[in-house]
């Protein structure tokens, strides 16, 4: 589990504390969603890919791809925005590919959730951390 | 026939590939007086494929000082590390002796006493030398640009690029891709582009509105030569609308997209690329990553965080050439490719002494003339320096300083913001300073120097966004450049920390008084990448500041203190 491994994280870490605090808060609503979603199964590492910038070019209008082959169903979460979950996609036994792509809005930097409902009821999870910055200076 | 010194043999344990770095030699040559231009080029090929990298030249045509960085942290799984290594530590590492042009060339310290005896480096004619020494060896060698090439000069500036654009194509180099050309306008940058007699490359450079690949650049370019199919993948400057002006280039997406790399490169071997080389502007730090994420890539030539190594990185069966910038240096990698794959190399960091190597009559015939229009204007002497002045540095430069105290007096502020870029000529003590000269530090499309008010705690936040851009420990949430320099604010700053957490102790210097959140603090910048931002050029403000003081004198900068190295 995710959760259990950034609690674990933040107690060997204790100087990064400070930042780990709030990100728990909000992957607590997050999981809380997830576990709602899955009825509390277990998440898989592999299975579902989530393509998204490192940095936001603006995080007004953030891309983002999710692909989970044989996923009947993928959900997006932002953990970081005031209302987590952004989109829901849901795929009939006969799409040709378990894949999509949208524009979500990040009101700051946050971890982006993607989680797959495979076929056989198993599910999977990617994350991936997406900063939204002010921009600064180039070399 | 490659002598001793040229050609250091190494095993590499770790892969099937063999290569060594023909640097040190000279270096000894030099101290016994005997520096010949034929040594700092070497002779003699090696394999059957020669790439030739230059990258970051930032307009500059014509020889210059360069100082290296003394302070150039790295973090995570980059600290101690190439290419954070400076000064003494760094010719440790590559067994440079003290007070050799290899010391001069590549490391900051005693930099005003070498200056004095090796000259300035660089020139873009005495680069054709070396590039057409290269040639005379290996015919079809290619040239590859790596960026950051239109922009950073007055003459460039004058021209939207065009003086650079003319002397490079003379140089017939084979490919390039892109950063600052970028802040151009992508009006220009498609004006120049349709018209360029080489190819313009970026795999991750992206219609913004369809986010898929931009149709006027292509992602990569065959190439056959030596009798082996080389495929060249562009990279461009993936966080150009974070760190520059967006609404410049608002048709434009970058990124890393390491996936889409990926892609690209299974497209390249599947078509038959028995050599891939990815020309990047990643930064050295970025790339290293990739280059242990993307595989089947054999070289990548890396830009962009101006780093000049005296030897190739290897990561995996990757190597990574950095050539640092302004011209300094040109790399040549010689390789090895048989049954469709690298067996070797020789890299050679080829440093551009202007005073050793000679310049070719043609280019510099044609520098001269882009030159001329501008005469007096480049010429004319504003002041005098009677300290070093110079940029590079992770959280202040002499020159910084320099342009911040201009800011404070001429705009009546309390504190200044200027950028931390990397690129900038320096001048040693004694010089003049020449309206060039502050063009060399200042030449952007965005340049006015703005004046508001920004409340304490926006300050903070503003400071540790750019730090986070520097010392995040993921490379690929760093965006390449220095902290922005401040003026009149000093600070602590704990690189360990995260987001938030980095920046303390923040101090209005006029009165030592801790800076208040809630306080609103008069503020005056150049740079900004938001659009309509107003005030004189940064030139003018700069110009008019030496003009007034006459000669210029930059006392040590003690208002950044630095901890959790």
């Amino acid at each position: 589990m995710e959760f259990t491994r950034r609690e674990t994280l933040a107690l060997g870490l204790g100087a990064a504390a400070m930042m780990v605090l709030p990100l728990r808060a909000n992957a607590s609503a997050t999981d809380d969603l997830i576990a709602e979603f899955t009825g509390g199964a277990d998440l898989a590492d592999t299975g579902i890919t989530l393509t998204a910038p490192e940095i936001a070019e603006n995080g007004n209008t953030v891309p983002i791809e999710v692909s989970a082959p044989g996923a009947s169903e993928i959900v997006v979460f932002a953990t970081g925005n005031p209302v987590p979950p952004v989109a829901q996609f849901s795929f009939g036994p006969l799409a040709g590919s378990q894949t999509a792509a949208t524009r979500i809005r990040l009101a700051k930097t946050q971890d982006v959730v993607a989680v797959a409902r495979m076929a056989d009821g198993s599910f999977a999870r990617a994350t991936q951390l997406v900063k939204v910055t002010i921009g600064g200076c180039g070399g | 026939m490659i002598s001793r010194r040229d050609f250091l043999q190494a095993s590499m344990a770790a892969a099937a590939l063999w290569g060594g770095s023909g640097f040190g030699g000279w270096s000894r040559l030099a101290a016994q007086q005997r520096l010949t231009q034929d040594d700092l080029i070497g002779g003699g090929s090696f394999g059957n494929v020669t790439l030739i990298h230059l990258t970051d030249l930032h307009a500059q045509l014509t020889p210059i000082y360069f100082r290296e960085p003394e302070i150039n942290i790295g973090v995570g799984a980059n600290a101690g590390v190439v290419p954070h290594l400076t000064g003494a530590d760094f010719r440790r590492r590559y067994g440079i002796d003290d007070g050799s042009p290899a010391h001069y060339a590549l490391t900051y310290d005693d930099f005003t006493a070498l200056a004095q005896g090796y000259g300035r480096m660089g020139g873009v004619d005495r680069i054709a030398t070396v590039v057409n020494a290269i040639r005379a060896d290996r015919p079809d060698a290619l040239l590859l640009d790596g960026g950051d090439t239109w922009q950073g000069s007055y003459t460039c500036h004058h021209t939207a690029g065009q003086d650079m654009v003319n002397v490079m194509s003379a140089l017939k180099p084979d490919a390039m891709t892109f950063h600052w050309e970028f802040t151009l306008g992508s009006e220009r940058v498609h004006e120049i582009v349709q018209g360029l007699p080489y190819a313009a490359l970026g795999q991750n450079i992206f219609d913004a509105e369809w986010d898929e690949p931009a149709e006027l650049f292509k992602p990569y370019e065959f190439f056959e030569t030596g009798g082996v199919q080389v495929a060249v993948i562009g990279q461009a400057f993936p966080y150009m609308p974070i760190a520059n002006p967006g609404w410049m280039f608002p048709e434009y997406s970058f990124g890393i997209r390491d996936e889409h790399m990926q892609q690209m490169v299974d497209e390249v071997r599947a078509k038959g690329a028995e050599l891939v080389v990815c020309l990047s502007h990643n930064g050295l730090d970025v790339d290293k990553k990739m280059a242990g994420i993307v595989t089947g890539i054999d070289v990548i030539l890396s830009g962009h965080t101006h780093d000049a190594l005296p030897e190739p990185v290897q990561v995996g069966d990757t190597i990574i050439v950095a050539s640092g910038s302004h011209g300094k240096f040109v790399s040549r990698v010689d390789l090895d490719v048989r049954d469709g794959r690298m067996m070797g190399f020789r890299h050679r960091l080829i440093p551009v002494f202007s005073d050793v190597i000679a310049p070719d009559a043609d280019i510099a015939a044609l520098i001269e003339a882009q030159r001329a229009p501008f005469r007096p204007q480049l010429t004319e002497v504003i002041g005098q320096t009677d300290s070093l002045l110079y940029r590079r540095g992770n959280f202040n430069g002499s020159w910084d300083d320099v342009i911040c105290d201009a800011l404070l007096s001429e705009r009546e502020a309390q504190i200044a913001l200027s950028p931390g870029v990397r690129w900038g000529p320096s001048l040693l003590p004694g010089q003049d300073i020449t309206r060039e000269d502050i063009f060399g530090v200042t030449a952007i499309s965005y340049p006015e120097a703005y004046r508001t008010e920004m409340k304490g705690e926006f300050l903070k936040i503003v400071l540790e966004d750019v730090a986070d851009n520097i010392f995040n420990p993921d490379p690929y949430y760093q965006q390449g450049g220095d902290m922005v320099r401040t003026g009149g604010l000093g600070y602590r700053i704990d690189v360990s920390q995260p987001q938030g957490a980095r920046i303390s102790d923040m101090t209005l210097l006029a009165t030592g008084a801790p800076i208040d959140a809630s306080s609103s603090y008069v503020v005056a910048g150049w740079a900004s990448v938001n659009e309509g931002t107003e005030g004189p050029p940064i030139w003018e403000v700069v110009e008019n500041h030496i003009r007034e003081l006459g000669s210029v004198r930059v006392e040590p900068n003690t208002s950044v203190e630095v901890s959790g190295i």
